[in-house]
């Protein structure tokens, strides 16, 4: 396989007809330097996406009461529904399947929140250990709540980053006591949040004591779930389909009234996404595809146009007992050599433009634009794929040319 | 060594064909040194294509070295090409890019000859047509009849068993041209078989054996006295 003298044959050629193999491989990089910036930038974009979307889990669905706005069943409509602790059981039992995690929730704004000398007004969220992979927050220091807190109805809190910041300085608040409208609570744990400011600015404390500090009887204001991941999107729109039925259902709310219970459902906005990135992806893949083609044909081309106008140099080679297959293997070698070369040196302009952007474009929605390893893998595989046949079919023909042919060839 | 009886040789031209060959016999033995003599159009280009297996013949029989020529593909042409014979052009039909030296060692290179091996035969050779000192030279660099000794050179490198020149004196001056018939005659005199095509009758006059070809038929095959060996 590996014969010096074909190679030396190779460079020489090559070096001696710059020209031609600057020319021939500047359609190649061209064609994967756009390559890889087009499929770069569409990944720039779906990384902008899906940081837009980050901050609650994917999977997650909210569920809130309001005033009816239809009559039903004999009651007016203006009826206030109201969540109760029986609502927490209901769902539980019925689907516990498709649930994964789960929570009541209580919400109170503008609570005022003391340390020594510092304070400041945070919304209170008293909710049970679940709501923590909801938001997906995460634990920086201490602890979040847990199922004894809950049952102990303890004064204990988890603060946002923020919260610390803004009472504590750079101190630690893990251990120290805070007053919520008067009342002491521990702090037990300091978390962060991907959703951003707002979300580091939450006191979670135990829902239990937060409904008997809060609410009469047992009231509660809404639900925060997720799904089992494992349910599709459809499924998963069936499943909250269901639930608000039955929650309709069961506080005698008519099935068309929008108001009394709404059930916000991010797999609604995943799907959505999920079919913008599907068209942009394919839209990528579309005009990435294209290009590579448009370079194919280019190689294709300058490669008839070489064996053209090499025409006499092959019959010459053929007069002094060049054999077709030496023809064509020394054709196709150069061909390749040059596509694989090229194509390499256009991957990492390509490359290393996408480095350079990095976050620069971030205002044109265009984020750390970056091409995984096995496409470049794959562009290569395609490029040397496409010398191959680029090379092979001139080649094929200008070891057909009969020598006497090609040497009175002008 | 060339053996040729009956033989036949028309080019399609649109829906009719010309018959450039009609019947050629011609017997050339070894050590002989050939003229091909003709107008253009007498058919004389075709027969040294078809003797230098450039081409093929339509009819009759072709024995080169004693073997038949008939049904060659283009490899087993490509290998009697490079062990039979070489090749002197009109044109010089050297490649552009490479030195003198590269262009004297390619027909070793399809011989599959090593590198150095190759360099040093082909060295021995420009050596042999006096130019040595012009070994990395290219074409460009080499005047017309510099050009024809490299050719030269390349033909003989192989040690082939015949010498085709075509028209080999047709692009110089009669001063170069003489140099390089006089270097024909040396080859020819060392015993290589040498087969020159040419219109010129000064040139034909160097040779032993003129053959005079009209209308794709031979008119004359005369042995020269002047040149003829002692």
């Amino acid at each position: 396989m590996f014969d010096l003298d074909r190679w030396i044959e190779l460079f020489q050629t090559l070096s001696k007809n710059k020209l031609r193999t600057v020319l021939s491989g500047f359609t190649i990089s061209f064609a994967i330097l756009l390559f890889t910036l087009l499929f770069g930038i569409g990944n720039g974009l779906k990384h902008t996406f899906e940081k837009q979307f980050a901050g609650d889990a994917q999977n997650s669905i909210y569920i809130n009461s309001g005033r009816t706005t239809k009559p039903y069943k004999g009651l007016q409509s203006g009826r206030q529904i109201q969540f109760r602790n029986d609502d927490t059981k209901f769902m539980n039992e019925k689907f516990e399947g498709d649930i994964q995690f789960f929570s009541p929730n209580i919400q109170r704004f503008n609570v005022q929140a003391i340390y020594k000398g510092e304070q400041n007004r945070y919304t209170v969220r008293g909710v049970y250990p679940d709501y923590q992979p909801l938001e997906e927050s995460v634990i920086e220091n201490g602890r979040f709540l847990s199922v004894l807190d809950i049952k102990n109805k303890a004064k204990v809190i988890a603060i946002g980053r923020l919260v610390e910041k803004d009472l504590f300085g750079e101190f630690n608040a893990v251990g120290k006591n805070i007053s919520l409208d008067g009342i002491s609570y521990k702090v037990i744990g300091v978390f962060s949040d991907p959703g951003g400011d707002n979300d580091e600015r939450y006191i979670y404390t135990p829902f239990t004591t937060a409904q008997g500090i809060y609410k009469p009887y047992d009231e509660l204001d809404y639900f925060g779930l997720t799904f089992n991941p494992n349910l599709s999107v459809d499924q998963a729109l069936s499943f909250s389909n269901l639930l608000t039925k039955m929650l309709k259902e069961k506080h005698n709310v008519d099935p068309r009234d929008q108001g009394a219970i709404r059930v916000r459902n991010y797999a609604e906005g995943t799907k959505n996404v999920q079919q913008f990135m599907g068209f942009l992806n394919g839209l990528i893949l579309l005009i990435g595809l294209g290009t590579l083609v448009a370079g194919i044909i280019g190689i294709s081309n300058i490669m008839v146009y070489i064996v053209k106008e090499r025409t006499k140099e092959l019959g010459i080679r053929k007069a002094l007992g060049a054999t077709p297959k030496s023809i064509i293997g020394m054709i196709m070698l150069e061909s390749i050599f040059v596509t694989a070369i090229a194509g390499y040196i256009g991957l990492l302009i390509g490359v290393f433009s996408l480095k350079a952007i990095g976050s620069n474009l971030e205002k044109y929605f265009i984020l750390n634009p970056s091409v995984e390893t096995y496409v470049i893998v794959g562009a290569t595989i395609i490029l040397v794929v496409a010398g191959t046949i680029a090379g092979y079919i001139p080649a094929k023909r200008a070891a057909k040319i009969k020598p006497i042919v090609a040497l009175n060839d002008e | 060594m060339i053996k040729i009886e009956k033989l036949h040789k028309s080019y399609p031209i649109g829906k009719d064909s010309l018959h450039v060959l009609k019947g050629l016999d011609l017997h050339i033995k070894e050590g002989e040194f050939v003229s091909i003599m003709g107008s253009s159009g007498s058919g004389k280009s075709t027969l040294l294509n078809i003797v230098g297996l450039l081409d093929e013949h339509d009819d009759g029989n072709y024995y080169l070295n004693g073997q038949i020529i008939e049904n060659l593909d283009e490899k087993k042409a490509a290998l009697l090409r490079n062990k039979f014979l070489g090749f002197v052009f009109q044109s010089f039909n050297l490649i552009t890019y490479k030195n003198a030296l590269e262009n004297v060692a390619l027909p070793l290179y399809y011989q599959g000859m090593g590198r150095k091996e190759r360099q040093n035969i082909a060295l021995q050779y420009l050596d042999k047509v006096g130019l040595k000192d012009r070994a990395d030279h290219l074409p460009s660099e080499l005047s017309g009849g510099e050009k024809q000794r490299v050719a030269i050179a390349r033909a003989l490198v192989t040690n082939p068993k015949v010498v085709l020149a075509d028209e080999p004196t047709g692009a110089l001056d009669s001063s170069t041209s003489d140099s390089v018939m006089d270097l024909l005659k040396e080859i020819n005199r060392e015993g290589m078989t040498v087969f020159v095509i040419t219109h010129e009758e000064d040139i034909a006059a160097e040779t032993d054996r003129i053959v005079r070809l009209k209308d794709g038929v031979i008119i004359s095959d005369v042995k020269t006295k002047a040149n003829s060996k002692a």
